[in-house]
């Protein structure tokens, strides 16, 4: 048993609640979600919250809602109900491939977006996910809400614009026709974080051209979307080449780090490999819905 | 696939029709375990019981300058700080190992390796000892580690063990078996020579379960009870009996149900002897429970072992000779657990299954600056090792022929003929068929047709492997005038007693870690005497109840144990023979036997259950001359030779050109280990050891950095395999009964954990062979696969 060092516990009744206790426990108080980034770091004493306030009773932000062009996704919507959902799945294909490969089935029943999106580990898959389909995050704290778009949202690793008195309430995601998306990941075994990972949306025009893209990478040291990835691939017509020359792109951007799970040149390659998949991927549902 | 059906369990069915003896029945312990009614290590509680915690070093070499334990021993809930300083006053503060080797216990002049042990705190709860940890101001002064293994000898290597008079470099031993000049006459006029370096990575055998203890000394009358997770129990007595001085029937040991032990819980660790000193100080009970990262940092490891391998043979594929030197890293204390006489254990059986003309093989044994141990994961005393590096030179030079791997095995096997068969480092195979397990073996896997499916998944670039591996393992130490551990030979004992109503116990040395004793050897003695499983209670692991013994590891279980228990049996039955020619008023010689009962020759009518005569036994008539009452026995059983159970096993893999990920997607096992007790804890058996081969041939190994920081000290960074990593597991199998065993059973714990390596790893070398890889080291991660493709395969170490 790795035991933790002394906190005490507190559990929110609802979010103005949770928002009161972050601002009477002050910054040694932190927020729980589903658990499973905190929790194992307190185990290993690497993070030592004096208080922690438990928001799993926000039933209020767990939630899958679609609102005209909008799907809205509480924060505290667990990576299994983010997987078994038929609605996502139909709208962001992304979304399940991601949630398949992340971690096992008992992470996922407790793990939150909200949770993943706010530790903002490198190797998190939803970051991606939001980040190349755009999303919006719904952030409320002590002045009341506010809406960030995904690259005002990431600080960096480990690092967000959820000041320490705010809670991430929501994620939206802006429905757009002619869409698809994909996610691909390389790990060591089920259940281990990426080795790297790449995800793509990709909107076609009419006349089955590439009319917005975006390309994302986990693990493999960009924090944002491919620049430029939009601008190569506008207007021109999904084939081979194209989703070469991104992964050229891709692997030029990246900036990987070697650890256990591999060194840089074969995390680099990844970055080609998995962009052109996702690429090819994403265009190929697109070019579905498109028909369908 | 399953092949065998003998008697089904059907507990509706009548006696006569349920299985008396071997066949395949559930579980007797399963029903306990799968309703969480199992009794572990962490579940006892006594009362008054305290709690211990220890401080590990952060460094992997350090001279340690000074300890100031006086803020934690202000911790209210804080009862004791045991230091390095106090053990050396009490003599304890090192332990001998079971190698010949001593360990420190807690460090006294320097730190060896990171997460070795530094202080104990025993405190109120297990809280409060793991926050006392972070008040123990440690003073350390860095040293320059020892990581690499192959620098250990150099002249300018820091000296680990500089403890030691006279001390001046890392080598613990040098050590050679066969013969080195007839060998290189072999080598010497060979046609054809291929050598290759073959590296079996540091793994760890992280049972579910970690290790601890409860110590509870009782200061009245001087007994210890000493609640511990091991698997050994009467081994870890006598040394306990002889470091800690304290008189041997003054110790109890008990080993309560184990989550799982694969070598890791047959040494003893220094928690194990903090907690008695904790008990003995604080005078009431002490708990110690080590955590995942202290399990995978500070406990026997398994392997480490760099290879060089050499094979000679003719053009036409006879194979004529092996050679190899070996660099071993035992890390910093030599902790291995040693039955032979050779620090390298049963390393010298890498002939494998082959014929040859000559073998030589030498060991250098090395310390360096990480956690000492080398007995662990399927204990099986260097097997493994030996197995894969022989296995691997095999298909490489394969390979080099252009033959195909199996043909060549089938080519180069020993005969059935030739058993028992004497092989060149001085091992005598008991019995064997190898060619038809092999043949059975590429029956199930249909494997002309998978060579056509390779072929035409090669023209369109894709990548499929079919790798072949064929063991021989060596197991059941051993007989006791060859085998022992520090000095207590191998034999052990068993002891039956039939009561009065026909039920019976019977009591073994051997203490199970999931192997499913309860039931096998309910088993052994329901063939032998004819009563059901059900009415036989198998006790176990606890020194106070059960003759002496050296434990379970080195599948050594069935072979030594069961032969004892089988033994034990016939010998009631012979005493039953005597009671019953009374009660019948025959002559035992006029006596036959059948499953359960002894009746006169030619009247079957006439004769006496063994329930009849345990109540014979037990009463009031006149018993024969020679029999003093009751239905009991005991034996001990010092066995012949080893057992040599083997196995061809074939693995189908499909890699990702892209990625280098690696898919199994066949995996057909053929073991043969002598008669088949319960074919399904067999198969039980194998599935786990096949489940732990895919983990060390894909994704298992303990690293450290340059500086002695271990890299695996978490499930994060430890990866071991997941059912979603391996196939379904097609099982078949041959029996070719050991000619000396009493039942002639060998045994089957560890076969796959040895046999299921090389098999994985060839596959992957087979289906790069496009891209001209011969040879690539565990683990087989995609990173590692997808660098082999470019040309570029490293060694992990
Ligand atoms: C074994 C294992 C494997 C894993 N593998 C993967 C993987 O492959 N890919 C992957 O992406 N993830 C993986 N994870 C992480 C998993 O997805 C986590 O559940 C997730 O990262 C965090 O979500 P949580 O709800 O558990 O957050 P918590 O652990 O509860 O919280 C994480 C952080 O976010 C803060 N926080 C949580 N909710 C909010 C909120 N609403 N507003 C403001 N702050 C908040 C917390 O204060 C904390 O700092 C793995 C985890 C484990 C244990």
């Amino acid at each position: 048993m790795q035991i933790p060092a002394p906190f005490d516990y507190v559990r929110a009744t609802t979010v103005e609640n949770a928002l009161e206790l972050l601002a009477r426990y002050g910054p040694e108080s932190r927020v729980v979600a589903g658990g499973h980034s905190l929790l194992p770091m307190m185990k290993l004493r690497l993070s030592r919250p004096e208080w922690l306030i438990d928001i799993n009773d926000l039933y209020e932000l767990d939630f899958i809602l679609r609102d005209g062009n909008k799907l809205r996704v509480g924060a505290l919507t667990r990576h299994t109900t983010l997987l078994e959902s038929d609605e996502v799945a139909g709208l962001f294909p992304i979304v399940r491939d991601a949630e398949r490969v992340i971690a096992d089935p008992v992470v996922r029943n407790r793990g939150t977006i909200g949770g993943s999106l706010c530790q903002a580990d490198p190797a998190e898959d939803l970051s991606t996910v939001c980040d190349v389909l755009g999303a919006e995050a719904v952030i409320r704290g002590p002045g009341g809400e506010r809406i960030l778009s995904m690259s005002e949202f990431h600080r960096g690793p480990y690092e967000t614009a959820v000041g320490q008195d705010e809670l991430l309430c929501e994620v939206r995601f802006g429905i757009r026709p002619r869409s698809g998306s994909a996610y691909e990941k390389v790990e060591r075994r089920v259940g281990d974080w990426a080795v790297g990972a790449a995800g793509a949306a990709v909107t076609l025009t009419a006349d089955g051209t590439v009319d917005d893209a975006a390309v994302g990478l986990t693990a493999l040291g960009l924090d944002h979307p491919l620049a430029g990835a939009a601008a190569v691939l506008r207007g021109r017509h999904p084939d081979e080449e194209l989703f070469a020359e991104a992964g050229r792109l891709a692997a030029e951007a990246c900036n990987p780090v070697a650890d256990q799970r591999g060194p840089v040149d074969y995390k680099r390659h990844l970055a080609d490999e998995l962009t052109q998949r996702v690429l090819r991927r994403a265009c190929a549902r697109a070019a579905q819905t498109q028909e369908g | 696939m399953t092949l065998i059906h003998d008697r089904q369990s059907n507990p509706a069915a009548g006696d006569e029709d349920r299985p008396i003896g071997y066949g395949r029945i559930q579980r007797k312990e399963d029903p306990r375990f799968v309703r969480g009614k199992g009794h572990y290590l962490d579940d006892i509680v006594l009362p008054g019981m305290l709690h211990g915690a220890i401080l590990r070093a952060p460094v992997a070499h350090a001279k340690l300058v000074s300890i100031d334990t006086t803020n934690a021993l202000a911790h209210p809930k804080v009862v004791a700080v045991i230091t390095g300083k106090d053990l050396l006053g009490l003599k304890l503060a090192w332990a001998p190992t079971l190698s010949a080797d001593v360990q420190a216990v807690l460090v006294t002049d320097k730190v060896r390796f990171q997460g070795q042990e530094v202080a104990f705190v025993v405190a109120e709860d297990r809280y409060a000892a793991r926050d006392a940890l972070e008040l123990i101001d440690v003073e350390y002064d860095v040293l320059p580690p020892l990581v690499d293994a192959r620098k250990a000898l150099d002249a300018d290597a820091p000296v680990i063990r500089d403890e030691i008079e006279g001390r001046t470099d890392n080598r613990i031993f040098d050590w050679e078996m066969g013969d080195k000049a007839e060998t290189d006459a072999v080598f010497a006029s060979a046609d054809v020579v291929v050598s290759q370096e073959v590296v079996y990575p540091r793994v760890h055998p992280a049972p579910m379960e970690t290790c601890g203890a409860v110590a509870d000394f009782d200061a009245v009358n001087g007994k210890l009870t000493l609640y511990e997770t091991t698997q050994a129990p009467h081994a870890h007595r006598t040394l306990f009996a002889i470091v800690a001085g304290i008189p041997e029937h003054k110790i109890r040991i008990v080993s309560p149900d184990i989550g799982g032990g694969f070598g890791n819980k047959v040494g003893i660790y220094p928690g194990y002897i903090l907690a008695v000193v904790g008990s003995i100080v604080s005078g009431r009970p002490v708990k110690w429970v080590e955590d995942r990262s202290e399990n995978l940092m500070s406990t026997s490891f398994a392997r480490d072992y760099i290879m060089q391998g050499e094979i000679a043979a003719t053009r036409d594929g006879k194979i004529l000779a092996l050679r190899t030197h070996v660099l071993a890293d035992h890390g910093a204390f030599n902790a291995t657990a040693q039955p032979t006489k050779n620090p390298a254990g049963f390393f010298s059986i890498f002939t494998g299954s082959y014929d040859l003309l000559a073998a030589h093989c030498s060991v250098t044994g090395v310390y360096t600056n990480k956690a000492p141990g080398g007995v662990a994961y399927a204990c099986s005393f260097r097997v493994t090792e030996a197995v894969y590096l022989v296995e691997r030179m095999v298909d490489i030079l394969a390979r080099k022929l252009d033959m195909d791997p199996a043909e060549l095995r089938l080519k180069n096997f020993i005969k059935p003929e030739q058993f028992p068969y004497a092989n060149k480092t001085g091992w005598v195979y008991d019995s064997g068929n190898y060619e038809a397990a092999m043949r059975l073996s590429m029956q199930l896997a249909g494997y002309e047709d998978l060579r056509r499916e390779q072929a035409e998944k090669r023209e369109r670039g894709e990548l499929m492997g079919i790798g072949v591996s064929f063991f021989t393992e060596v197991v059941g130490a051993g007989p006791r005038k060859h085998f022992d551990i520090v000095g207590l030979g191998m034999a052990d004992g068993a002891e039956l007693r039939v009561h009065p109503t026909g039920k019976a116990v019977v009591r073994i040395s051997v203490q199970s870690q999931g192997q499913g004793h309860e039931t096998t050897f309910a088993q052994i003695v329901a063939e032998e005497l004819g009563i059901p499983p059900e009415d036989i209670d198998v006790v176990h692991g606890d020194t106070d109840q059960t003759p002496f013994g050296l434990g379970t590891y080195g599948s050594r279980s069935t072979p030594v144990s069961g032969g004892a228990v089988a033994l034990v049996a016939r010998k009631v039955r012979e005493k039953a023979k005597l009671i019953a020619g009374a009660m019948l008023e025959t002559r035992p010689e006029d006596l036959e036997w059948e499953k359960g009962r002894w009746f006169v020759k030619g009247d079957p009518s006439a004769g006496k259950t063994i329930a009849e005569i345990a109540m014979a036994a037990h009463g009031t008539m006149t018993l024969p001359e020679g029999v003093d009452g009751n239905l009991d026995a005991e034996v001990t059983y010092d066995p012949p030779n080893l057992t040599f159970p083997f196995g061809a096993y074939i693995c189908v893999v499909d890699i990702d050109p892209g990625t280098g990920q690696v898919k199994v997607r066949r995996f057909i096992a053929v073991d043969d280990c002598g008669t088949r007790i319960n074919p399904m804890i067999i198969e039980g058996q194998v599935h786990g050891g096949l489940t732990d081969g895919v983990g060390m041939a894909l994704m298992e190994i303990i690293e450290f950095d340059a500086d002695g920081n271990c890299l695996g000290g978490s499930f994060m960074d430890y990866l071991i395999p997941t059912a979603m990593e391996v196939p379904d597991w097609e099982t078949g199998f041959t029996v070719t009964p050991s000619p000396h065993h009493p039942i002639g059973a060998k045994g089957i714990g560890e076969s796959a954990t040895v046999g299921s390596p090389p098999a994985i790893v060839n596959a992957v070398v087979d289906a790069l062979a496009p891209f001209g890889v011969t040879h690539m080291d565990m683990p087989c991660t995609p990173a590692r696969v997808w660098a082999a493709m470019q040309g570029r395969a490293r060694p992990p170490i």
